[in-house]
């Protein structure tokens, strides 16, 4: 009698943002449905319980942000935190003026609300390189220049991995009265996340909490204005979920307990796929291969549609993003990729988990020559 | 639009990425080092990926240019290497 032999174990490498939950964040979720349930603002047993979780999941937060508890604010999600904290530091700052210094390749939400912030005459926006690095200099005197209300820098940018310049800017603003806002969105969890910030935000679903909740951090000396109508939490009106939050704190733990272990084996694993891939003729490999996030790689195929690698890649049982255009609704390519001058087409973009084993790597190198090959065969592109 | 060059303009509007390029380089090929070639293109991802390529096989883009067209078309202009 034969067996049938079953489908491999599909491989997910499409963890930027949006990771599978840690055991521990899911164990903790289920502990505050049961303990948690009741709305922490209600003063009886069952609020005061839930109010001692969410407080616990902010201390536990604050203390790997080396911040104090009542400088961390949860959120509704990633986005909500970029566009309160762009908003809120710019109307406590209104005398100073409404000048918004980002770079090109901060997250659309904060590109979005600094073009709010600063009205008709738009966000100053400083280039980057052809790793995808902030001008430090640049973005200095960006900083330095009269009526600036606030700037904006990654930690880390979660498209192409490569770090930024946070200190030098953090210094440079520092000197200029101007805060900055950090978005640690694609680090914190994954490296550590210096202490040179005014306001931070991160996003537990990157680190293997849940979505559906944000981290907002304000230093108490900076001036934030939340612009929304009046609540009791003018962060996140109505309050935020409580197992939500304390699975995010307690995954944000668990992160950060095996963070240095995690690091240097996954960053053994982006140096295979760099290795492996920049073997397939005619691709450029993006991003610092040195200052970079340890899970990150992303990577361009030169007459590649990036749509129909996405699906091969998918066909064979793997799970890739990409920021090509020809894989989006919009026909806008990434603004990433676009800024830092390297190729849009063609574009795979790999995040690695904190369950992707060194298997699951070689399965997926293993496939990504002859998909490429499949791809530009249908578009008939031998020999250019 | 005038085209001096003629035969040496790739028309790629209405094409998706990454046809503007493959079309770019298929004409390109057929070309001796040293001539101009553009392409125009509708896709706002080849004002990119144009000069990308560019870089990756040694050419050197001479021009970027908006149309001012409805819709948006751009002309890029590189000399073979």
């Amino acid at each position: 009698m034969t067996h049938p032999t079953p489908a491999p174990a599909r491989v997910h490498l499409d963890n930027g943002g949006r990771a599978p939950w840690h055991p521990l964040a899911r164990q903790a979720f289920l502990q505050a449905l049961d303990d948690g349930w009741a709305d922490p603002r209600r003063l009886h047993a069952e609020g005061r319980r839930a109010a001692r979780l969410l407080d616990g999941a902010r201390e536990a937060m604050a203390a790997v942000l080396g911040a104090r508890t009542d400088e961390v604010h949860l959120t509704p999600s990633h986005t909500a935190s970029l566009h309160a904290g762009v908003a809120a530091v710019a109307a406590g700052r209104r005398r100073a003026g409404s000048g918004v210094v980002v770079t090109a390749v901060e997250r659309a939400a904060v590109l979005h609300a600094a073009g709010v912030a600063a009205g008709e005459a738009g966000a100053v926006v400083v280039p980057v390189d052809r790793l995808g690095r902030a001008d430090g200099a640049a973005m200095a005197e960006a900083v330095a220049a009269p009526g600036v209300a606030l700037a904006a820098l990654q930690h880390a940018n979660g498209e192409v991995g490569t770090l930024q310049p946070v200190e030098e800017v953090h210094a440079a603003a520092r000197a200029a009265g101007v805060p900055l806002l950090v978005d640690a969105g694609a680090s914190l969890g994954h490296v550590a996340v210096p202490a040179t910030w005014d306001v931070l935000a991160a996003d537990p679903a990157d680190w293997g909490g849940p979505a559906g909740v944000g981290v907002l951090a304000v230093r108490q000396r900076v001036r934030a204005v939340p612009t929304g109508p009046e609540d009791p939490d003018p962060w996140a009106p109505g309050g935020v979920s409580v197992p939500l939050a304390f699975a995010a704190a307690v995954a944000l733990e668990a992160a950060e307990a095996d963070r240095v272990a995690e690091d240097a084996r996954r960053r053994a694993l982006v140096d295979r796929v760099r290795t492996a891939v920049a073997a397939v003729p005619d691709v450029e490999v993006v991003g610092d291969a040195e200052g970079r996030l340890p899970h990150v790689v992303t990577f361009s195929f030169l007459y590649v549609d990036g749509e129909a690698l996405v699906t091969e890649l998918d066909r064979a049982g793997f799970a890739v993003g990409s920021g090509s255009a020809c894989t989006a609704s919009t026909l806008e390519p990434s603004h990433v990729l676009a800024a830092m001058g390297v190729l849009t087409h063609g574009n795979v973009r790999v995040a690695l988990d904190r369950t992707t084993t060194a298997d699951d790597v070689e399965r997926f190198l293993a496939v990504v020559p002859g998909a490429v090959a499949r791809v530009r065969e249908l578009l008939g592109v031998q020999g250019l | 639009m005038t085209d001096d060059v003629a035969g040496h303009l790739v028309d790629a509007r209405g094409l998706r990425c990454p046809l503007p390029v493959i079309r770019l380089a298929a004409r390109a090929k057929e070309l001796p080092a040293g001539t101009l070639v553009s392409v125009v293109s509708t896709d706002p991802a080849a004002k990119h990926d144009v000069p990308a390529w560019a870089r990756m096989r040694g050419h050197e883009l001479v021009a970027t240019e908006d149309l001012g067209e409805e819709p948006a078309a751009w002309r890029l202009t590189v000399r073979l290497h």
